[in-house]
């Protein structure tokens, strides 16, 4: 039996600062295209393991496969080799990662927003990538905006930017770590319809998020972490709906 | 008195009626057409009065510089545009210019070795940071233009074995040379700490999105990183630089002929202290000048996306008011009466 390489493989990461553990044996498995939203109250630790999926942090143990790549590592026998921050920075420039502030380079455009990463990381010329850039903004509904400083835009648009410049680099997997908790009420559907496209076209998300109805709708796989570890794994249905767990129970209780 | 024009941007006064008086407001007819109505301007009695009294003083002074022989303003024109003192201008701007350039790119590197996450390089440039800011500039010139005395030949060569070329110090240290080499070192320490001020003062966030889109470290650095501290250095780079040009006066110790130096060689021929320090001065304070106005534009460059809308030029300020005044001497001369320069934007 042979079964496809999962778009994302999390095996035995913990993590600690200083005497703190923030992730205790956090163990995933994400199929291709596949839409994984991950609740948990705060400090509970989801921030952490995004970062460390993207190597922002690294684990401390245990590893983290994309596509059947281990980030961050070279594998020979049973030694773990740190790889060089040139091939890490590769490895990054294929997942994408969406920050809860957004983090736009505030004294570029729109446009040279999105085209900064596949020119200088993927050595695509600047042509064809303002090309793909249109498209992309157009994408997410901001066409008449690429040449505006990210500061003359609305929360929502900015964070569809964000989105663009991410997908810029034709990721196959993205994280979204909040990607709505800092806009008003009024912005955060915009935002969401764009992640909702996203489902449809067969990348993998993985989307740390408040937004239940969301989860709902788009998750195909829903998690439930506190304290460091998966608590709960399962469809919208048995997660959100029936949580066997009491910890989940009381925090789906709070946030509905 | 005539009525002032008072810019609207400077007299945030709310939207009355015409006709009300200060103080009372009356409460609007109902039949009231709102796009008639004109802004009252305000009176600002203490301007006026403050005004005047810097106009007098100013009258006064300059009064006292034309009169007073002490000035001998025939003197300064003699030599303000002679083909010495300007030789000697020159030089003053090749030595900042250069020190400059070596000291900020050196800079650069120094405060990136401080930010770096290689200890013996936190340890080389902190080192190097807190020597040069210790010695005094002056004392620093008068070592390296003493340094021949000190090491008589430079030599290239295997460490402690022999060597190859053999330089005496008295012709690789020219007097240039050794003014050069203090100014820059004495630069570099304090650029390296405007520099990395101004990295530090640019959101985490912004190298951190960067490198999760896999952009390389240099990259990172000189187009994300680089570009936005540059608002929070140029103000502080611009102090350094005009420090830097009146630094070099302090070459006039070791015979550089710069223009402080030049300036007292005439001094001393001709007896007249005042008119030639006046030269001097005259000289500093138009490159000052002209390194202010370029500081306005170089910010403006860099203030791209840091605000909604660039401030304007003096220029484009002066452009503004200007139409504001003629508008609203059309409208006077139209409707015979008050219009304000309120309604005018
Ligand atoms: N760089 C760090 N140094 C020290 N402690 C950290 C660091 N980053 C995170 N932590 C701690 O790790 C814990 C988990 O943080 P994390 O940001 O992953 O939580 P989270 O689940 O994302 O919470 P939230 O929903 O509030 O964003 C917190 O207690 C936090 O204080
Ligand atoms: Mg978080």
């Amino acid at each position: 039996m042979s079964a496809p390489t999962p778009a994302l493989d999390i095996r035995g990461v913990r993590k600690s600062f200083g005497s703190l553990e923030v992730l205790r044996g956090v163990d995933l498995t994400v199929r291709q295209g596949e839409v994984t939203v991950i609740l948990g109250p705060s400090g509970s630790g989801k921030s952490t393991l995004l970062r460390v999926i993207n190597h922002l942090e690294p684990a401390d143990t245990g590893i983290v496969q994309v596509a059947g790549e281990i980030i961050g590592y070279r594998l020979e026998g049973t030694t773990l080799h740190q790889l060089p921050e040139k091939k890490v920075l590769k490895q990054r420039a294929k997942i994408g990662f969406v920050f809860q502030n957004f983090n736009l380079f505030g004294h570029r455009t729109v446009l040279q927003n999105v085209v900064e990463a596949p020119v200088s990381a993927l050595r695509i010329s600047r042509k064809d990538a303002e090309v793909r850039g249109r498209e992309l903004l157009a994408q997410v509904g901001l066409s008449d905006k690429a040449d505006s400083y990210p500061r003359q835009l609305s929360g929502g648009q900015q964070q569809r930017v964000a989105i663009a410049r991410a997908l810029a680099l034709d990721p196959q997997l993205i994280l979204f770590d909040e990607p709505t908790s800092a806009l008003d009420p009024e912005l955060v559907g915009e935002v969401l319809t764009v992640i909702q496209d996203l489902a449809s076209t067969g990348i993998t998300l993985v989307v740390v998020t408040h937004e239940i109805g969301f989860a709902r709708k788009v998750a195909d796989t829903v998690i439930f972490m506190d304290e460091g570890l998966i608590v709960e794994k399962g469809t919208p249905a048995e997660v959100i709906d029936n949580p066997k767990e009491e910890r989940t129970k009381r925090f789906i209780s709070r946030v509905l | 008195m005539t009525l002032s024009i008072t810019a609207p941007d400077s007299a945030p006064t709310p939207p009355a009626p015409a006709a009300a008086g200060r103080g009372a407001s009356t409460p609007p007819p109902t039949d009231l057409k709102v796009e008639t109505l004109s802004v009252a301007r305000v009176w600002h009695p203490w301007r006026w009065f403050a005004t005047v009294v810097v106009l007098v003083l100013s009258a006064q002074f300059i009064h006292g510089l034309i009169t007073n022989k002490t000035w001998d303003w025939k003197t300064f024109q003699q030599y303000v545009f002679a083909p010495s003192i300007l030789n000697a201008l020159k030089l003053t701007l090749e030595l900042t210019l250069y020190a400059v350039l070596i000291g900020f790119l050196a800079g650069i590197g120094i405060a990136a070795a401080r930010l770096s996450k290689i200890p013996l390089l936190n340890v080389v440039s902190w080192v190097f940071v807190w020597a040069f800011r210790s010695i005094p500039l002056p004392v620093q010139i008068l070592i390296w233009f003493n340094i021949s005395a000190l090491y008589k030949t430079v030599s290239l060569g295997v460490p402690f074995g022999p060597s190859f070329f053999d330089f005496s110090t008295r012709s690789l240290f020219s007097p240039f040379v050794a003014a050069l080499i203090a100014l820059s070192l004495h630069q570099a320490a304090y650029a390296a700490e405007i520099i990395r001020a101004g990295i530090i003062s640019v959101d985490p966030g912004q190298s951190e999105a960067a490198a999760a889109l896999g952009i390389p470290r240099r990259r990172q650095f000189l187009r994300i990183i680089l570009p936005q501290a540059m608002r929070a250095i140029v103000p502080n780079a611009t102090n350094e630089i005009i420090g830097m040009v009146k630094s070099t006066s302090l070459l006039s110790a070791v015979a550089v002929t710069e223009l402080f130096y030049q300036a007292q060689v005439i001094l001393g021929r001709n007896g007249r202290p005042i008119p030639l320090l006046i030269v001097a001065t005259f000289w500093y304070i138009v490159v000052t000048t002209v390194l202010t106005i370029g500081q306005f534009y170089v910010e403006r460059h860099f203030a791209k996306g840091a605000q909604r809308h660039l401030p304007p030029t003096p220029i484009q300020k002066f452009r503004t008011k200007i139409g504001h005044i003629a508008l609203v001497i059309r409208r006077r001369s139209a409707e015979g009466r008050i219009a304000t320069a309120g309604d005018a934007r």
